[in-house]
């Protein structure tokens, strides 16, 4: 069965918000990895840097927004009931 | 403060409250009322059994100590819940169409139903999980001492508390983890209890909060600025250990066994995956909020000496509030408990299925694993389990003897349980996985772990460290788990962890690439991988009417309306329900299995009530079972066709029979009338003669001499008549004397010939072969005679051709000698040639001919007495009898 080129709009909005449900958790590793490349060794506060404080308030800013967002995405998922026609995805063929 | 023993009784009130909620919750379920069962937000809660008495407690010991550290134990399941839709869904979507019922089970389906595939993920569970509920016992045991006397470790018997927790917990999960084997493996008792203890826990740590930043400290800002000069910002920052530890928390949420049971198992609703995407990563951000609040204010109220792992109970308690610290006893007490059961119950499932029972089944031999016996066998095996699971526990617990190095075993557990991702996510995701690979990675990485991690943790925990783990074995230095490789290792968890989750994972590649895969296991790659393809979405469970709808439809077609009508009325009634379809509750889906079972096989009854009520398709496991049945049924249905085969051929035996009978009885009919006329026409001219003899005149002497001859000749026609009749019947019944003696068969054959005036009459012309006729027998000579004479006789009569000829030929055979007549007339018609032999049977040509159809019948008798035999051939034209002479002959010297 040959994949359609074109898809109706409503396809393909469903298409793109089980994308963007699949990016998400890429989204949260950048974000909760990023500080591990940033953040040296030891605290910085003797040079003025970000204190514990600051990252904790980043790491919770962080997680609330991933929260909400993948909330609003979930929502529009099942409410789109995409849930139910994923794409199929032939899996190369192991046997 | 309170008493120890009020302190009991709280937790004695809240157990038996927990207690009571699992009850109503069954009963709501039975009913197919709870509707809150149901509801993503009880899933959710139910997920939070991932925060143990661990992390309660242990979170903020964890801040004072690292930092932030603690929040990597939080953001890896965050990161795999908010990619619910990629991984969770599939994992689910699998769960429920191949009807797994633990991660073990996950394994060892992908991989063909392996065995040991599935015992080794068992084992690996059992041994990273049985620190880890020792773990919980101390928790609670040193939460109840610090509650009863502040500051202090020892507490008045800790051991007792330990032991009757772990009663309480064994007897719990026990009643409402094995109520019966559902199709769906779910217990709606024990998740309401255990969302119930979600809920306590949350509230608990909440509540700390909240009176530590806005009571001891001066709202949100304030807190921040006490936290910049508290000593948990001087604390170290590792960058490893953050990648590290997320990566290893986002496994262990996939891999281990109690969170597979409440993700996976109990899911009974895939959509309520989308809400506990965003609410379980909320749960979770709300529970460790305040970790890093309460940890300064408890610094700042304790200093550094105290124990930190403590501070969510001792802050509220040092600050006089009793209610509070009540209540995080309580949440605390939960996150212990909790993790417990569904830990214990999901052990207890693996043990049971992979272990126990498959051992069982090769001990006894047994052959249907789906009757009612084996049922119970399982039950008692998961009873056992669970009882097994805590008692090592609680051993476990002992023998640390509440030891420092037991809180290490967290993360020690997680990267356990890690081992199995590999081949989780290659079994979901590659098809090109296969068992040799899975089995390879997974053993290897479960040695690599228990030695450098496992077993040195267990060492200290007891107390003894022996050299050969500093030294390495036999004295390979870089064999010691301290310095494996030569690495002098900072940090062995993340080592252990790199060596071993590297080795696995090659492992299972390089396997997996190398191994060919059995076709169970190519098909079950195609059904796990692309499930998507094979599976419809599963949309409840409980609101059911749908679902008994389905099955009563189902039920018709095979038991038929009137059966499949009344079984679901007596259910409907027996629930409680005047009118319409019962609800699938256990025991009725239980007894319409029976019922089905009884025709289509329990196999097949067993997938099809479980693809209409728990929504899974059809496994290969069950496909193998339904074709057992078929070929049995089809072999009973063979038997069955040969049966009645033999049957109609019997059937068609008795027809030819009775046929035949009623042609005889005819015959019979005729006879009698033939024989009436015979006897009556000399009876009548006897009569008429002997009257005119009677007459005292008018008869000359010559007149009387005729009619008295005529009178004689008929009386000895009257004679012979009853003289054949006697004669047969002295035949039939055995008691005939033959006189035996040598005699040549010519010489009989011309007595014969002679004897049936065949030569006098001159009508009939007999062709004979004097050669062969030159043989000597050992017979009765007069009895053969009489069948010759028989025979020349018939011949005589009968041959309807207008040059009569009779040929006499002689055949020697081995061990017999064979005499046929053969005449040249019209024969006997075909449908006759059956009843020739019979007595007074007459064939239609001998109609016009005298005599009483006794000849052949009596001939027959005779050869058969002779040890010989009398038939007829039939053939192309005339009548050809054969008369067969045993082999007693001797050719005449």
């Amino acid at each position: 069965m040959a994949r359609r080129l074109f898809l109706e709009r409503r396809t393909y909005r469903q298409n793109r918000l089980q994308d963007a449900a699949r990016l998400l958790p890429v989204l949260g590793l950048v974000l909760v990895f990023a500080p591990v490349f940033i953040r040296g060794e030891a605290a910085q506060v003797e040079v003025g840097g970000p204190d514990l404080a600051d990252w904790l308030v980043y790491y919770f800013s962080v997680w609330l927004g991933l929260i909400v967002l993948t909330a609003f995405v979930s929502r529009a998922l099942t409410r789109s009931k995409g849930a139910e026609t994923p794409p199929s995805q032939p899996g190369p063929e192991g046997g | 403060m309170l008493s120890f023993n009020g302190l009991v009784a709280v937790c004695v009130l809240y157990v038996v409250f927990l207690f009571g909620i699992a009850f109503l919750a069954e009963k709501r379920a039975a009913e197919g009322r709870a509707r809150w069962l149901n509801s993503p937000i009880t899933y959710t809660l139910s997920l939070s059994i991932y925060t143990t008495a661990w992390t309660f407690y242990g979170a903020v010991g964890s801040a004072v100590r690292n930092g932030l550290e603690f929040l990597t134990i939080y953001l890896g399941p965050t990161l795999i819940f908010i990619g619910w839709f990629w991984l969770l869904r599939k994992m689910v979507r699998i769960g429920r169409a191949q009807r797994i019922t633990s991660i073990a089970d996950m394994i060892s389906s992908r991989y063909g139903k392996s065995g040991g595939v599935a015992a080794l993920v068992t084992l690996l569970a059992v041994i990273g999980a049985t620190p880890y509920i020792a773990l919980q016992l101390q928790s609670v045991t040193l939460s109840f001492s610090v509650f009863v006397r502040p500051g202090a470790l020892g507490a008045p018997d800790t051991e007792q508390t330990a032991i009757w927790v772990a009663a309480g917990l064994a007897l719990f999960t026990i009643i409402f983890g094995t109520r019966s084997l559902d199709v769906n493996e779910r217990h709606p008792g024990l998740v309401s209890a255990i969302a119930l203890e979600a809920i306590v826990k949350l509230a608990a740590i909440l509540a700390v909060g909240i009176f530590v930043v806005w009571g001891v400290a001066d709202g949100p800002a304030n807190m921040l600025a006490r936290i910049e000069a508290s000593p948990v910002s001087q604390t170290g920052w590792n960058g490893a250990r953050w990648l590290g530890l997320t990566v290893l928390a986002g496994a262990a949420i996939l891999c281990l066994p109690r969170m597979f049971q409440v993700l996976v198992v109990e899911n009974s609703d895939e959509r309520h995956l989308a809400t506990a995407g965003w609410a379980f990563p909320l749960y979770l951000m709300l529970i460790s909020v305040f970790v890093v609040p309460i940890a300064v204010v408890g610094l700042e109220m304790f200093g550094s000496d105290a124990n930190p792992d403590l501070f969510v109970l001792t802050v509220p308690l040092g600050m006089g509030q009793d209610g509070l610290a009540l209540l995080v006893f309580l949440g605390g007490f939960s996150a212990a408990t909790s993790m417990v059961i569904v830990a214990a119950l999901a052990l207890s499932t693996m043990l049971a299925n992979h272990i126990i029972v498959p051992f069982w089944l090769r001990l006894t031999r047994h052959d249907d694993p789906m009757s009612g016996d084996m049922r119970r066998v399982a039950l008692m095996a998961r009873r056992l389990s669970i009882t097994g699971v805590m008692f090592l526990g609680y051993g476990y617990y002992r023998l640390s003897g509440g030891a420092d190095a037991l809180a290490d075993i967290g993360l020690i557990a997680f990267l356990g349980v890690a081992q199995i991702l590999p081949a989780l996510l290659g079994g979901i995701l590659w098809r090109g996985a296969t068992r040799v690979g899975a089995a390879l990675g997974i053993g290897a990485g479960f040695l690599i772990w228990a030695w450098l991690l496992l077993i040195p943790n267990v060492a200290e925990t007891g107390g003894v460290m022996p050299q050969m783990l500093i030294d390495g074995p036999f004295g390979l230095v870089w064999l010691s788990p301290v310095t494996p490789l030569g690495l002098q290792a900072t940090d062995p968890l993340l080592t252990a962890m790199v060596l071993s989750l590297g080795v696995n994972t090659f492992l299972f590649i390089f396997g997996s690439l190398v191994s060919f895969p059995s076709p169970l296991e190519r098909l079950q790659g195609a059904q796990f991988v692309n499930v998507y393809d094979h599976s419809q979405p599963l949309y409840g469970w409980q609101g059911a009417s749908g679902a008994a709808d389905d099955l009563l439809i189902m039920a018709q077609r095979i038991l038929g309306t009137s059966r499949a009508g009344r079984l679901f009325q007596t259910a409907a009634e027996a629930q409680g329900r005047i009118s319409g379809v019962p609800e699938p509750t256990p025991d009725f889906l239980e007894r319409l299995e029976r019922e089905l079972a009884g025709s289509v096989g329990a196999a097949t009854a067993h997938a099809m009530v479980a693809q209409i009520v728990g929504g899974a398709s059809v496994s290969v496991r069950d496909l193998l079972a339904v074709a057992d049945e078929t070929a049995q049924i089809m072999e009973y249905s063979t038997q069955l066709e040969a049966k009645s085969e033999e049957l109609a051929q019997t059937a068609a035996r008795l027809q030819e029979v009775n046929a035949k009978l009623t042609a005889l009885s005819l015959q019979k009919d005729a006879f009698l009338s033939q024989i009436s006329h015979e006897l009556r026409t000399p009876m009548t001219s006897i009569r008429s003669f002997s009257e005119i003899l009677m007459q005292p005149d008018g008869i000359d002497a010559a007149a009387r001499t005729r009619f008295s001859r005529i009178i004689h000749d008929e009386t000895v026609r009257l004679t012979r008549l009853l003289d054949d009749l006697l004669d047969l019947s002295v035949l039939e019944n055995g008691r005939v004397t033959l006189h035996e003696a040598e005699a040549r068969l010519s010489d009989v054959l011309d007595r014969a010939i002679h004897a049936a005036g065949a030569q006098a009459d001159g009508r009939l012309i007999i062709r004979r072969d004097p050669d062969a006729e030159a043989v000597t027998l050992w017979t009765d000579p007069d009895r053969l005679a009489q069948v010759f004479i028989n025979l020349i006789s018939n011949a005589q009569k009968y041959c309807d051709a207008p040059a009569p000829e009779l040929t006499i030929s002689v055949r020697q055979m081995p061990g017999r000698l064979q005499v046929e007549f053969a005449d040249n007339g019209s024969g006997i018609p075909k449908r006759q040639q059956a009843l020739i032999f019979e007595k007074f049977a007459r064939a239609d040509t001998a109609k016009g001919a005298p005599g009483a159809g006794l000849g052949l019948a009596i001939s027959r008798e005779i050869m058969a007495r002779l040890g010989g035999g009398l038939s007829y051939v039939p053939s192309e034209q005339g009548t050809r009898f054969r008369v067969r002479l045993p082999g007693r002959t001797r050719r005449a010297a």
